[in-house]
């Protein structure tokens, strides 16, 4: 990656550079715009009745303190770091699968069981919880069928019921970005522990799961933003029961029409969501430098 | 040579462990699939009788055939500028270095971690603004933002595995710039191109909750149509268009795994 820079003014070595730049910063430029946009709108004070913004005020970060709000920011942070390490326990095994599986088929069908629910979009993804959840659902179907249970399990409107919805969520890109880290980890060292005589759990616990530190910070990291930016599901699976910042934006920006306050809402959301990723990478940092030769 | 009973125990359970989370990821598909066959109006498992009803509802619902109408539209757009924005963009990271090069790139991707309801609502402001809610050129940009990070991927995974030399060799013999790019560079990359914009294609189409936040009555999408129609009705017909986006999906995921090999794509086949 270290080129040296070819000699400056030289254009002609360095073909396409302000061509292929400059829609890239229009891009950016528009949602760092965008950004800006709710920054400002979020110190602005809300006119009851009108979607136009008053003078400045802090008053919606002030809000924001009062124990309903308080609360909501907590349950939410709760629910990711939550999902984020069930995700993980669920989604090694089967990024090891994934890359180390010997069938080619075998390997072709985890590859897309996984992805196929990353692009599926939120929307058919909880609805397909709330017929697997529901009262009348599939497992309280199957359940009463048995007989193992008369009365439903409310499944459907609790914080087990979203957090299995969100796990369901994050799952798929848990596993894409640890079979990344496990499928550039070298097997000849997996080999030279192996015939040290480490038996297959100490060459894991001691080689491979070490060696995957970074797939598993970015993994978890990355399952605590995705969950963060969740909606339809603590909004669907949840009912009102359960509620995360991005249900709390929604009803204030379309049901109070209080953008300003949503706007604030965005911003303190977007700040705990950066120092929390920054205070798990600190925590895993161990890992992390571990698989960096 | 036999391996010791231990190993083989463990071996078993790591594969039963395996199959018992696919299942959990496969499960509400099933499930879904199970309740889009029941004639019933009610979900009941298991369905009493089976009938096509809710595919008719679901394909002639008016609302969602205005939302995949809507949907496609703005996913050509999308995927298309993404595509162009995103490849270009990736070609330059790959190559140059300059200043700003890593602001821009935070810029580019930092749209993986900023939850979409934010992305939505500062498009949504930014609109009102300058006037333009209501119209598609707002809802295509707040897709081309989104669906970036992963054009930029899959294009740079495959820039970084093409062999310069072939690139060169062209050079070499007197290709201009333009030349190269078009008879050896673009033609190498076409898997990571095609995959970058089909991963772009299906996740603007299958966009949310972004969407939710700038796309009005006449722009609305076939997911945001989807949401308004789970919020008020219970029917099986939100089961039946489920089971239609599930199959397109990973269809057209297979489809691309078999001619372009998605572990390629997405990095996770094990290194030699």
């Amino acid at each position: 990656m270290n080129q040296t820079e070819p000699e400056s003014g030289a254009a002609h070595s360095r073909p396409f550079l302000r061509l292929f730049t400059a829609p890239a910063v229009i891009t950016a430029a528009i949602f760092a715009v965008a950004m800006l946009a709710i920054l400002q709108y979020s110190v602005r004070a809300h006119i009851p009745g009108s979607l136009d913004v008053g003078g400045f005020t802090l008053a919606n970060f002030a809000g924001m303190l009062r124990p309903l709000y308080a609360w909501v920011f907590i349950d939410t942070v709760w629910l990711c770091l939550l999902t984020a390490v069930l995700s993980l326990i669920f989604g090694y095994p089967l990024a090891y699968a994934l890359v180390r599986s010997r069938s080619l088929f075998i390997k072709s069908f985890i590859l897309i069981v996984t992805v196929t629910p990353l692009f599926l979009g939120e929307v058919v993804r909880t609805y397909s919880w709330i017929v697997v959840l529901g009262n009348n659902g599939f497992i309280n179907s199957v359940l009463r069928g048995t007989g193992i249970i008369e009365q439903p399990i409310q499944l459907l409107f609790t914080v087990t019921g979203v957090t299995i919805a969100l796990v369901h969520v994050t799952l798929p890109v848990v596993v894409v970005m640890l079979a990344a880290a496990i499928a550039h980890i070298d097997p000849a060292y997996e080999k030279a522990a192996e015939s040290l005589g480490a038996g297959p759990v100490r060459v894991f616990l001691t080689v491979t799961l070490p060696l995957s530190g970074p797939g598993i910070v970015a993994g978890l990291t990355t399952a605590f933003a995705w969950t963060f930016s969740a909606f339809a599901t603590p909004q669907l699976v949840g009912g009102g029961k359960v509620n995360m910042v991005s249900n709390l934006v929604y009803q204030l920006g379309f049901a109070n029409f209080n953008f300003p306050f949503a706007a604030a809402l965005c911003v303190a959301g977007l700040a705990l969501t950066y120092v929390s990723i920054a205070a798990m990478r600190l925590t895993l940092r161990p890992l992390e430098k571990v698989g960096l030769h | 040579m036999a391996k010791p009973l231990s190993h083989r125990m463990l071996s078993f359970a790591g594969k039963a462990l395996v199959v018992a989370i696919l299942g959990f990821i496969i499960l509400p598909a099933f499930v879904v699939t199970v309740a889009s066959f029941n004639d019933k109006a009610i979900l009941s498992f298991p369905p009493q009788q089976v009938s096509l009803r809710w595919f008719y509802n679901a394909i002639n619902y008016r609302d969602f055939r205005a939302g995949f109408h809507n949907g496609m539209i703005i996913m050509l757009a999308a995927s298309f500028i993404a595509l162009i924005v995103g490849a270009a963009f990736a070609y330059v990271i790959d190559r140059y270095n300059f200043r700003g090069k890593q602001l821009l790139e935070a810029l580019l991707l930092a749209p993986l971690v900023v939850p979409h309801f934010t992305v939505g609502l500062g498009i949504l402001i930014l609109a009102a603004q300058m006037g333009l809610t209501r119209t598609f050129t707002v809802v295509v940009i707040c897709h081309v933002i989104l669906v970036l990070p992963f054009v930029l991927r899959s294009v740079y995974i495959s820039l970084h595995n093409l062999d310069h030399r072939l690139e060169l060799a062209a050079a070499s013999l007197g290709a201009q710039p333009w030349r190269v790019l078009f008879t050896v560079t673009l033609p190498l990359l076409a898997p990571g191109l095609v995959s970058g914009w089909l991963f772009a294609a299906i996740l603007s189409f299958n966009e949310f909750t972004a969407s939710l936040f700038v796309t009005a009555q006449r722009t609305q999408t076939l997911p945001v149509a989807m949401y308004n129609y789970v919020r008020e009705y219970a029917d099986p017909t939100m089961a039946a268009i489920s089971v239609i986006f599930i199959v397109v999906t990973a269809t057209l995921l297979a489809l691309a795994n078999a001619f372009l090999g998605l572990g390629k794509v997405l990095n996770v086949e094990q290194a030699r």
